[in-house]
């Protein structure tokens, strides 16, 4: 490890390196998103824009979908907010490591604050030089980039070859799978372990519930688990 | 009154766009401007590292137990998706690496209903 040879360029091509294997495993996705958009009859540049304006997956799915239900803007609205309120997590891990940035990188990184582009950041923070936080947001710069970058390109191209992506495929579950390596790759000890399997247990048996409440409920679980289980190790030592 | 619904106008759908931008931008900026004043405590911070594989968690296992297009609970080994996504983990797990992982998740999910007929 080069901790003390930590430099802007050196954190911004670090953030890059790490961001482009998932990059790569959700450009399908965005892919998927393009050509359902324009499948179901939503204008071409509202979808590609879309992906600039909005730049959150999940929350443009079904904002498409519900744009070409002709449904009320208010519902469309409320529906996003629902869909994306679990970044308020991921606005709090970061809160308190970015009091002494300018409120212009404050806002141009919460704009790039996706579940990607955080869960690499939020592992760097942590696991390299915790203490130093000189340079790091160039790392969250670059890891937020890449994806965006990424993420313009696969909408684009599903924008215009969408029509003929087969279903069959199962393209969409390429998500999941870019998440498992997210997870799984670096997962280890018995606290997150319990997170992990606590919430993805609890978000199957929610998931019914309306307005993704089952997915923060999900979330909450995971986060009490994994604490309970860090102080109970913390109590056998 | 006309019976069918009439698409949005253009610029209605400019705003329905610009507000789920503003919506999303806002959320994720709210913790990183209003913590500025307030000592997060240190059982805080300690919660907070769970919230990447807990919220991940919570997207991945419905998406594989509870398959698109049904959304229901298929626990079963017809169930292409649970058994990719099983063997995913798996792979995560030993080859430490995103790419091996997602590739041999893919290929699970397409050849698997071929294995099993």
């Amino acid at each position: 490890m080069e901790h003390s040879q930590s430099s802007p360029r050196r954190e911004f091509w670090a953030g890059v390196k790490s961001e482009i294997p998932i990059a790569i495993g959700v450009f399908p996705f965005g892919l998927i998103f393009g050509s359902l958009g324009v499948l179901g009859g939503t204008p071409p540049l509202i979808v590609f824009a879309m992906s600039s304006i909005v730049f959150a997956g999940s929350a443009q799915f079904i904002g498409v979908a519900m744009i070409n239900a002709v449904a009320p803007i208010f519902s469309i609205w409320t529906t996003t907010f629902f869909v994306n309120v679990r970044h308020v997590l991921y606005s709090a891990t970061m809160g308190p490591k970015s009091q002494h940035l300018s409120l212009g990188w404050r806002v141009l990184l919460s704009y790039l604050l996706t579940d990607e582009a955080f869960v690499v950041t939020a592992w760097h923070y942590d696991n390299d030089n915790p203490e130093d936080l000189t340079h790091k947001h160039w790392f969250w710069l670059g890891a937020g980039l890449t994806l965006w970058v990424q993420w313009q390109i696969s909408t684009a191209v599903g924008v215009v070859f969408g029509t003929q992506l087969p279903e069959s495929w199962g393209l969409d579950f390429t998500l999941a799978l870019t998440f498992i390596g997210m997870v799984f790759v670096t997962l280890k000890g018995k606290p997150m372990w319990g997170a992990t399997l606590s919430a993805g247990a609890v978000a199957v048996a929610a998931n019914g519930l309306p307005n993704k409440l089952g997915l923060m409920l999900a979330a909450l679980t995971g986060i009490v688990v994994g604490m309970l289980l860090e102080g109970q190790g913390a109590q056998d030592e | 009154m006309n019976s069918q619904l009439a698409a949005y106008a253009t610029s209605n759908l400019w705003l329905i766009i610009i507000g789920m931008g503003i919506i999303t931008f806002l959320i994720r900026l709210s913790m990183i401007v209003l913590l500025g004043n307030v000592k997060i405590s240190d059982t805080v911070m300690r919660g907070l590292r769970y919230v990447p594989p807990a919220v991940l968690s919570a997207i991945i296992f419905p998406e594989m137990l509870q398959p698109a297009p049904h959304g229901v609970l298929d626990i079963s080994l017809g169930n292409a998706r649970l058994v990719a996504g099983l063997v995913a983990i798996a792979t995560a797990l030993i080859s430490k690496n995103m790419f091996i992982t997602i590739g041999i998740g893919i290929v699970t999910m397409w050849i698997w209903p071929f294995i099993i007929g």
